[in-house]
């Protein structure tokens, strides 16, 4: 059975850590990283590797900061 | 069993199924985080990218949260006094009848200093888009009260809540509008889910093409939140918005094209 996998990279400088990516994601992989960048917000990352890039966390970002990518593994 | 692609292996440009459309310039965008802004801008942005339109846009910002709107969207944009963008794109689409001529207005804009402006060019039928983001409140100045404020709502100049009784009503200038011939498109969307985003774009997509059809106006409003404004997290702000706004604003196509 062909299944897909997914990856984000989101562009750490860009995100205002507003949190929206995180409800918004099924497969529970996005979660506000305690580091922070050059402004000061906690950005969003990859926590784990069950994306399925499924695109809603680039859809909901206000900043445009998520990058998805997608492959399909037969 | 077969191989598993790491993450550099996955993230590749020919894997790339969502990014950032390249209409939208490098700048940050300075809205607060979390504000539907940032979501509206992009997805007007993307439609014009998909229907190859860059060359032929002319936006208009007027005054509020949305005249940044120039410093983000790669296009040509001309500033207008506060509530007269819609007269100063009426002039812009006589001039450039075959430019894409659309408005970015907020609601203190539209709704309240440009309320004449707004009902005549409905009125008149202009061939042009408009785009008005209601987040009930003066978003720049400080989270003033709106012509758009809900009942009872709380703002820094109706600190105990907006009183019907002296203060009005909330204007459903959506509805208002739609009942005038000259609009030929009408919809009220939302960018709070991915759900209503898809259908945020859909709307904005049939917003830009009847344009061409040199119909009438085309107008899609886009409830939104604001944040700074309504003093509470984005999370919290959008189910707010949830509760309280989409039982006055319901979402949804208002006019459509027979």
């Amino acid at each position: 059975m062909a299944t897909v996998k997914g990856e984000i990279v989101v562009n750490t400088e860009r995100c205002k850590g507003c949190e929206l990516c995180v409800p918004v994601c099924k497969e529970k992989t996005i979660a506000m990283s305690v580091n922070l960048n050059s402004k000061g917000y906690h950005f969003a990352s990859s926590i784990n590797a069950d994306c399925n890039g499924c695109t809603n966390c680039a859809l909901i970002c206000p900043d445009g900061a998520i990058t998805v990518y997608r492959v399909k593994i037969n | 069993m077969s191989h598993i692609p790491t993450k550099d292996e996955i993230c590749e440009p020919e894997n790339m199924v969502y990014s950032r459309t390249c209409l939208l310039t490098d700048n940050a965008l300075s809205y607060c985080p979390g504000c539907g802004h940032g979501t509206a801008h992009r997805l007007i942005m993307e439609v014009i990218e998909e229907m190859n339109l860059q060359a032929d846009t002319i936006g208009v910002a007027p005054v509020g949260c949305s005249v940044l709107a120039y410093d983000f969207m790669n296009i040509d944009m001309q500033q207008a006094a506060h509530g007269r963008a819609p007269a100063v794109a009426t002039g812009i689409k006589r001039l450039y009848p075959d430019k894409f001529v659309f408005t970015y207005q907020g609601d203190g804009d539209l709704a309240a200093i440009g309320t004449g402006e707004t009902i005549h060019v409905c009125n008149r039928g202009e061939n042009i888009t408009v785009f008005f983001v209601n987040n009930g409140i003066y978003g720049m100045t400080g989270g003033q009260m709106a012509p758009t404020t809900l009942p009872n709502m709380k703002t820094a100049t109706s600190p105990f809540g907006r009183d019907t009784e002296t203060m009005g009503y909330p204007l459903k200038i959506t509805e208002l509008i739609a009942n005038l011939p000259g609009t030929y498109f009408v919809s009220r969307q939302s960018v709070h889910t991915p759900a209503n985003v898809r259908k945020a774009k859909k709307a904005i997509e049939k917003a830009i093409s009847y344009q061409k059809l040199n119909k009438g106006l085309c107008f899609v409003e886009i409830v939104s939140n604001c944040n700074s404004g309504w003093k509470m997290t984005p999370l919290e702000s959008n189910k707010w918005m949830e509760e309280n706004m989409f039982p006055y604003y319901p979402l949804g196509d208002i006019k459509v094209p027979k």
